[in-house]
């Protein structure tokens, strides 16, 4: 063969060892293959381009080139430019984030914000450094970090009606993802439990909290809760959400779960059973670990939904981030800026649900045996 | 994770609050008052930079936690839309609701609600662009109309247009900011809420020269406090409170000047028994002596708390009208200190 | 559980070891060891907690309620609502009744809930086979628009969405000039005015022919596919059932002598009038909540297709068929088995998140039942449970509809 090839006689332009033609490589080559490879990729990139065309230059205009950044009021913005107002959202910068909470006590939340990070780390992690230890730490952290929002035991005490901004969203997507997990888990297992009873009242929840809407829910959590408890009896508005929450979650992810286990092939119940394994200890070592691998991006979605759905106490009157935007709009010297609020919320969602999907697919690709079931 | 389930619904239940008999005695044992206020009015309840509570409801919810606790930054103010607010108080989350609401009958007998005076009276009217060139609430046939869901004046408006056969669109929106975002944007022609509403909302506007206010006053708006059913004594304490701000306007005594007459008993016996010096009106509230003393130096006088909050030199800019003194031809009245 | 860690014969791992204690107490331990008699017991424990919460908690609230001097009672369904809608597909005034009220608010939830999920569908269908376009721009931009709107809470998009409409839309004077085509139909921020057709004598012949039409197609299409098995020979269905769909009434309408009468939108005073009308409201909930599903939908419609084998591609590509027929012919019937079950629960979610109407002022059955009449009257507990009720029987069937579907379309094994 080398012979041949060596002796061969291309024609002119197509010798192997030749650079490739102009248009079969570089940035012209991938514009053609990538964007003009049909009449109808043509369409489709025109129409693409339009669209950016609309929706761009104004946009930047708008956000940046004509925007006011510094002004201490409305009108003072209005006479500087013509774009977005971002003077108020930096006046607005610290409510928006820390709520009610005394200024003198925001360390603390910072403080439970960072050691957050400290606590998920090993359970995120698996190379994280003295995982074992660390996990006491992620076990006790739910504690800790009560304390330090809470106060009492020598720090002075918050109540939770001043809790509010990213502090109220965060509080509540977190308490509401690690607590539901568990209560999923087991809503899932009782729903595909071989008792009809457990079953039927397994099933009756799931479908009650997937039927309803969260703003039903809290709102029962909100105002008729009270009725439900002995007369005279009550208990903390965050108290009630935080739980009404974390069920509304649960009832989500025990479907999720729920797909997991469905997917798990009979013989691996049937091999748990005959290593006489007892149903809570096959559970535990055989069937979930592997379900609750496939049911990952299930489970991911669901915090993320959970977490955009904390936007929601608005509605029962907790001032979460949104909350403080819209009531910040009632300020008679910047009234009318709602715009730069939405905005700027929609953007710090945006930047942590977006974090949390890629997690989940860096998890997924790491999980990946290579065998589907 | 059960354990760790029940031990952070312990640490989080630390704030739980078991309510007793009187909501006096719990707001005492508890040392905060928990005031329903608007989640967002500009000049009755809104917060500002700091994320503090600041209007003329609000001082109303410092003046009673003054006059009970002696403190009037002993305040927990727990925001209410128009459809929050009732079941709010009647659950027994809040103490007392001072959030622009008006006194109608269903309300007291039906809802079970108490209410304890006018601190406002108002009126619903409408407010117009100036170049639409409406003169009357009658010319308006065929307009859109906004107004905020859950209030009477949604009620109020129904009832005007249909007696007075006018075809209209209903725009409702949550709150004031919605509605003020609606007519803005021309998404209707009319902004219908109580007058003070009105003007508080035109302050905010970049051209309110340019909008103006029917002469129509459709209804009668008394604004007042309510409490629960039931607690008569606490029910005291909001009405006399009220009124001792308003006694305190007509006996010429402010924020300024409360600590002097109320170091010694004066002339006036009325003055007096008010400010404790004389008597113990307080006693028998089951409050201190120096309860209105307290509470007028913490926000000072009806007029006062009105011309801080709402008054001509504010942005809302509103007239006193109907909540002058009676004695100036206005509505406010207090019975006697006797 | 002390079973675990005393050994015991492998024989009997679900029987205990023989005590010697008295025969009741053995007969007590048989019992509770025996699986079956276990799983009874737990039962009844669970269903005798389960009694007894929900007795303790009807009761609280029956003693709650009397503290207040509250009844329960759904006699305020039959009195005057007082407020008036403005939008109602039946007709209501406010001297109406609080039921009327309700029965308004629930058809408001319910046509944007199918109007939503008919347009999520469609453009979430296109999205996703748009993601997998070999365009790379289209692709990244469907990518962006993707992620941006799963990432961010629905509430926002809803508030965003109808202050686009409102703002961008022009005021109805203004819709004279721009934003009007053919001066019949206007675009403006009141709602979009169309004319409304209305039916004269002898119209029922046009629907009539419509309804023979259908019909007709649905006996063809079914003749067709039979001779497609018998002869392989293919007929063009969907053209010539749409000729029949148009042509028939078209024929009949112009036969009975054009039984049609439009009435115009006109602008008088503030407002356009007459005509048919979409409320901005309407518009923007339906917009925001179609667009945020579709979002959804687009991810899950892209997954179903990325799990069709590769040789169904390149099998359907090698017979000689395009990428559209492929995709339409081949993959996404396959696919449909993967994406119906998550698209069920997009559709509830789309149900569900229509709740949120009242930030932006659409009259939905959380708004006028569970808002004015729950104000009006004090009733919280009746609304509430009308409102639930409502929403788990729109969600269980949308439910048992997509289970039926799934059914179907289920590939048949032996």
């Amino acid at each position: 063969m080398s012979d041949a090839s060596t002796t061969r006689k291309y024609p002119p332009g197509t010798h192997p060892d030749m650079p490739p033609p102009l248009l079969e490589s570089g940035a012209i080559y991938w514009v053609r293959k990538n964007l003009l490879s049909s009449w109808t990729n043509v369409g489709l990139t025109l129409a693409g381009l339009w669209a950016l065309w609309l929706i761009i230059p104004p946009f930047y205009e708008w956000a940046y080139a004509d925007a006011v950044f510094n002004a201490a009021d409305r009108s003072e913005c209005q006479s500087l430019g013509d774009g977005a107002c971002w003077a108020f959202i930096q006046e607005r910068f610290k409510i928006f984030i820390f709520g009610f909470y005394p200024e003198a006590e925001r360390w603390r939340t910072i403080l439970t914000f960072a050691l957050l990070f400290v606590a998920i780390g090993p359970l995120l992690f698996d190379n994280f450094p003295y995982r074992g230890k660390a996990m006491l730490f992620s076990l006790a952290y739910p504690f800790v970090a009560a304390w330090l929002l809470l106060g009492g035991f020598g720090l002075t005490p918050v109540g939770t009606d001043e809790f509010g901004g990213m502090l109220l969203n965060l509080i509540v997507g977190i308490t509401g993802i690690t607590f539901s997990l568990p209560i999923g888990i087991v809503l899932a297992l009782g729903r595909a439990s071989n008792l009809p009873a457990v079953r039927i009242i397994c099933v009756t929840f799931i479908e009650f909290i997937r039927g309803v809407p969260l703003i039903t829910l809290l709102f029962l959590a909100s105002t008729m809760l009270s009725y439900f408890l002995p007369p005279g009896t009550s208990f903390d508005l965050l108290m009630r959400v935080l739980i009404m929450v974390t069920l509304f979650a649960s009832g989500y992810l025990a479907e999720v779960v729920r797909g997991g286990l469905q997917a798990i092939p009979r013989g691996q119940y049937e091999a748990a059973d005959s290593m006489g394994l007892k149903y809570w200890q096959s559970m535990r070592l055989i069937v979930l670990p592997q379900a609750l691998k496939i049911s990952i991006p299930g489970i991911v979605n669901t915090f993320i939904g959970l977490f955009k759905d904390t936007t929601l106490v608005i509605i029962i009157g907790l001032f979460d981030m949104l909350g403080m935007g819209r009531s910040s709009l009632a300020d008679a010297k910047w009234a009318g800026l709602s715009s730069e609020v939405y905005i700027s919320i929609a953007l710090f969602f945006f930047l942590f649900c977006f974090a949390m999907s890629r997690y989940s697919l860096y998890l997924e690709s790491k999980l990946e045996t290579g065998h589907r079931i | 994770m059960k354990r760790i389930l029940l031990g952070a619904t312990a640490a989080l239940a630390m704030g739980a609050t078991a309510a007793s008999a009187g909501t006096l005695a719990d707001v005492k044992a508890r040392g905060t008052l928990i005031c329903i206020v608007n989640s967002g009015f500009v000049g009755f309840a809104s917060t500002d930079k700091d994320g503090k509570w600041q209007g003329y409801d609000v001082d109303y919810c410092k003046a009673t936690a003054a006059a009970v606790l002696g403190d009037p930054s002993k305040v927990k103010y727990k925001p209410a839309t128009g459809k929050t607010r009732f079941t709010i108080l009647n659950s027994g989350e809040g103490d007392v609701l001072w959030r622009n609401t008006t006194w109608t009958f269903v309300r007291d007998v039906d809802v079970k609600l108490a209410f304890q005076g006018v601190n406002y009276y108002d009126g619903q009217g409408f407010m117009v662009n100036k170049k639409l060139g409406v003169k009357s609430a009658k010319d308006l046939d065929g307009a859109s109309v906004c107004i905020q869901t859950g209030t009477t004046t949604e009620l109020n408006l129904a009832d005007y247009f249909r007696v007075n056969k006018i075809k209209y669109e209903p725009v409702p929106t949550e709150n004031n900011e919605e509605s003020r975002r609606n007519i803005l944007a021309g998404r209707c022609d009319v902004y219908t809420t109580d007058a003070s509403g009105l003007a508080a909302t035109r302050a905010t506007f970049k051209d309110p020269e340019n909008w103006v206010i029917l002469p129509e006053i459709i209804s009668k708006e008394p604004l007042g406090p309510v409490t629960r059913h039931g607690d008569d004594n606490w029910s005291d304490i909001i009405r006399w409170t009220k009124n001792a701000l308003v006694a305190a306007e007509e006996l010429g005594i402010t924020s300024k000047n409360v600590e002097a007459m109320a170091s010694k008993p004066g002339n006036n016996p009325e003055i007096n028994r008010l400010l404790g010096t004389e008597g113990n009106l307080g006693a028998m509230l089951g409050l201190d002596k120096r309860w209105a003393v307290n509470a007028i130096k913490a926000v000072g006088n009806f007029g006062e708390i009105f011309e801080r909050n709402i008054g001509t030199k504010t942005p809302v800019g509103l007239e006193r009208g109907l909540n002058a003194l009676w004695t100036d031809g206005g509505l406010q009245y207090t019975p006697p200190f006797r | 559980m002390a079973s675990i860690d005393t050994p015991a014969p492998p024989a009997h791992s679900n029987r205990p070891p023989a005590h010697s204690g008295s025969g009741e107490r053995n007969l007590l331990a048989r019992l509770w060891y025996d699986k079956k008699t276990r799983g009874v017991l737990l039962q009844i424990l669970t269903v005798a907690l389960l009694f007894a919460f929900l007795a303790y908690i009807t009761s609280n609230a029956i003693a709650n309620l009397e503290l207040l001097g509250k009844t329960f009672s759904f006699d305020f369904l039959n009195e005057p609502a007082h407020y008036d809608i403005n939008q109602t597909l039946i007709e209501y005034s406010s001297k109406s009744t609080h039921f009327r009220a309700g029965l308004v608010g629930m058809l408001n939830t319910l046509v944007v809930a199918v109007c939503g999920i008919i347009l999520a569908t469609f453009l979430g269908f296109l999205l996703g086979v748009l993601r997998l376009s070999p365009n790379w721009l289209v692709s990244n931009m469907v990518y962006c628009y993707v992620e941006f709107v799963r990432n961010t809470p629905v509430l926002l998009q809803i508030l965003l969405v109808h202050g686009l409409v409102v703002h961008a839309l022009p005021k109805p004077r203004e819709a004279q000039e721009w934003g009007n085509i053919a001066d019949t139909i206007f675009f403006t921020n009141r709602g979009v005015f169309s004319p409304m057709p209305l039916p004269q004598d002898g119209f029922n012949w046009v629907i009539a022919a419509f309804v023979i039409a259908i019909v007709g197609s649905i006996v063809f299409a079914r003749w067709a596919k039979k001779r497609q098995d018998a002869t392989g020979q293919h007929l063009p269905v969907f053209f010539i059932s749409l000729a029949a769909i148009i042509g028939l009434p078209l024929i009949a309408f112009l036969l009975a002598g054009s039984p049609l009468g439009w009435d115009f939108p006109a602008l008088k005073g503030f407002n356009f009038r007459g005509g048919f009308v979409i409320r901005p409201e309407f518009l923007a909930l339906w917009l925001a909540l179609s667009l945020y599903t579709a979002a959804f939908i687009a991810e899950i419609v892209r997954a179903g297709i990325l799990a069709i084998d590769k040789g169904q591609w390149e099998a359907s590509l090698a017979v000689g068929m395009s990428r559209g027929r492929t995709l339409n012919l081949v993959i996404i019937p396959q696919a449909m088995r993967v994406i119906v079950p998550p698209l069920t629960s997009q559709y509830l979610n789309l149900t569900k998140n229509s709740s949120l109407a009242i930030a932006i002022g659409y009259m939905d059955i959380v708004a006028t039942v569970g808002g004015i009449t729950l104000m009006q009257t004090g009733k919280e507990m009746e609304t509430m449970i009308i409102v639930i009720g409502f929403y788990l029987t729109v969600s269980l069937s949308i439910s048992a509809v997509m289970n039926w579907y799934n059914k179907r379309i289920k590939l048949v094994e032996r």
